[in-house]
C-alpha cells in the first residue's frame, strides 16, 4: 500500500476521494502537520469551494510540499487544488497559487457566452487530448468526467486535455511530477479511477 | 459539450426500495444497493437516494444504506428527505453523500443553504422545489406534497440560487408517477429564470419524454424511478435514444 497524503485545507469534504483513493490501492493519510508528511510517497491536494480558502497551504506546508517534490514524489491538484497549482485566480486576485504552472485561472463566461451556458459547468463533459501523458495513461481520448467548478485554468504547454463549455479550458495537466485534474475524478466512474491509479503507481514507482 | 444528464431516483423506504404513484401507494421495488450497481453497470450519470419517510428512528437506517450505496459507486450521489438541520446534512455527507437535497427546510428556513454552501460548497446544495400547476403559476407544495405555500416555483428556484444552491431539482406532482411525460413548461420556465442546473422530474414514461425535457424543457438532467427499476428501459437504451435525437450524453462501453 502506497501512503499518499491528502492535504485537508477545510475546503469541501474528503470522503469520496478517501474512498476512491483506498479502491486503487493506496493508504491515504490526512496529515495534521506538515511534519507529518514526510512518509508520504505522493501528495494530493483536492479541494471544492472559493480559492482564497487555498491561504490555508500556508508557508509550512508548502515547505513541506516541496521537499517532497525535491524527492521526486508525484502531486496531483483535484478541482480547485488544480487551479492552486498556479499563479492566482481572478476568483481571489490578492490570493497567491502554489505558481508551479505559469498562467492564471479565470471564470467561465456561461450566459454571456454566444450560447448561454450555464455556470457553474456542472456534470459530464468530454476529455480531448492535447498530447500525452503518465497521469493519462490508458484513457480513452473523448472520455467523458464529472465536472462542478465556475472557475477554469488556461489552456498552456502544460495541458494534456482539454474541455470545452462555451470556451476551451485545462482539463488534464502535467509538468513532470505535477500534475492536475479540474474534474473530479473520484466521480468519475472507471475513467477517474484509472486515473487515480496512474497517480498512485507513479507514486509507488520510487 | 456538456452531457445531459440521466439520474435514478431511489425513494428508499425501511431500507427498500418503493415508489409511488402522486406519492402514495407506495410498492417494493428492492435492495438499494443491488439497483444502485445495476444503474451504475448500465451508465447511469448520478444517483439520488431519497428517505420518503424520514423520521429520527429511521435515520441510523438510512446511513447504513447510503453507505452501502455508496461503497461501490464512483459517480455523484445525493441525499434527501427529512434533511431538517445542519446535523442532518453532516450525518448523509459523513456516510458518503456528494449532495444534500433540501426541501421542506429550505422553504422554511433559506439560511440553511447558505450555511450548508458555506460549509461543503454549493455544488453539494441541491434545492428541491415540489410544485403543481395553479392557473398560470407553479405552486410549491412541502411535506412531500401534502402541504400548500402561497410561493411559486420560478420565484423560489431564484431565491434558492441567491442563497447558494447549486442545483434544483424540481418536480411535477401533477406529473409524479402518471408515465405521460415531463412538464416541460414548467422546467423551462425555472430553468430560464436561473444560471445554475435544473433537474427535471416526475413523469417519465417513455424515451421521448427524455428528448422533450432536454429540448423544449430545456432541463440539465432528468430524474426518473419507476421507469428503470422496472426495468422497463435500461439507462443504456435511453442514452441510444437521445444521441440518435442530437442530445449529448455520456455512452459508456
Amino acid at each position: 500500500m502506497t501512503p499518499i497524503a491528502l492535504i485537508d485545507y477545510r475546503a469541501g469534504n474528503l470522503t469520496s476521494v478517501k474512498k476512491a483513493l483506498t479502491a486503487v490501492g493506496a493508504e491515504v493519510f490526512v496529515p495534521e502537520s506538515p511534519a507529518e508528511m514526510r512518509r508520504a510517497r505522493g501528495i494530493i491536494v483536492p479541494g471544492v469551494g472559493h480559492f482564497a480558502a487555498t491561504t490555508a497551504i500556508d508557508g509550512s506546508w508548502i515547505a513541506a510540499i516541496r521537499a517532497l517534490l525535491g524527492d521526486r514524489r508525484p502531486l496531483l491538484g483535484i478541482c480547485l487544488g488544480m487551479q492552486w497549482l498556479y499563479e492566482g485566480s481572478d476568483e481571489a486576485p490578492d490570493c497567491p497559487g502554489f505558481g508551479v504552472l505559469a498562467g492564471r485561472c479565470f471564470r467561465l463566461r456561461g450566459s454571456s457566452s454566444p450560447e448561454r451556458l450555464k455556470v457553474p459547468h456542472v456534470g459530464w463533459n468530454v476529455l480531448e487530448w492535447r498530447r500525452t501523458d503518465t497521469i493519462a495513461d490508458g484513457v480513452p481520448d473523448r472520455s467523458q468526467v464529472y465536472f462542478t467548478h465556475s472557475f477554469v485554468a488556461p489552456v498552456t504547454t502544460d495541458t494534456v486535455a482539454e474541455t470545452s463549455h462555451g470556451e476551451t479550458f485545462a482539463s488534464i495537466v502535467q509538468r513532470g511530477r505535477i500534475a492536475g485534474v479540474q474534474f473530479h475524478p473520484e466521480k468519475s466512474g472507471d475513467v477517474g479511477l484509472r486515473i487515480l491509479r496512474n497517480f498512485v503507481e507513479s507514486a509507488a514507482d520510487e | 459539450m456538456l452531457s445531459k444528464r440521466i439520474i435514478a431516483c431511489l425513494d428508499v423506504r425501511d431500507g427498500q426500495v418503493v415508489k409511488g404513484i402522486n406519492f402514495e401507494g407506495l410498492r417494493s421495488a428492492g435492495d438499494p444497493a443491488e439497483l444502485a450497481r445495476r444503474y451504475n453497470h448500465e451508465g447511469i450519470d448520478e444517483l439520488v437516494i431519497l428517505d420518503v419517510t424520514a423520521t429520527l428512528e429511521r435515520r441510523r437506517a438510512m446511513a447504513a444504506t447510503i453507505k452501502a450505496v455508496a461503497r461501490e459507486l464512483f459517480i455523484p450521489l445525493a441525499v434527501g428527505g427529512g434533511i431538517r438541520t445542519e446535523d442532518d446534512a453532516a450525518a448523509a455527507v459523513d456516510a458518503g453523500a456528494d449532495k444534500v437535497s433540501l426541501n421542506t427546510a429550505a422553504l422554511s428556513n433559506p439560511a440553511l443553504i447558505t450555511t450548508l454552501a458555506n460549509r461543503y460548497g454549493s455544488q453539494a446544495v441541491v434545492v428541491a422545489i415540489d410544485a403543481k400547476r395553479d392557473g398560470d403559476k407553479y405552486a410549491v407544495y412541502v411535506r412531500s406534497g401534502q402541504a400548500a405555500t402561497d410561493r411559486d416555483a420560478v420565484e423560489w428556484a431564484q431565491q434558492a440560487e441567491e442563497s447558494g444552491a447549486g442545483e434544483i431539482l424540481l418536480t411535477s406532482i401533477d406529473r409524479d408517477g402518471t408515465k405521460v411525460g415531463f412538464d416541460c413548461e414548467m422546467t423551462a420556465a425555472v430553468s430560464r429564470a436561473v444560471s445554475i442546473p435544473v433537474i427535471a422530474s416526475g413523469g417519465a414514461g417513455g424515451l421521448d419524454h427524455f428528448v422533450d425535457v432536454f429540448t423544449t424543457g430545456l432541463g440539465d438532467a432528468a430524474l426518473a424511478a419507476s421507469i428503470f427499476h422496472y426495468a422497463e428501459t435500461s439507462v443504456h437504451a435511453l442514452k441510444a435514444h437521445l444521441q440518435q435525437h442530437g442530445i449529448p450524453v455520456r455512452m459508456t462501453p
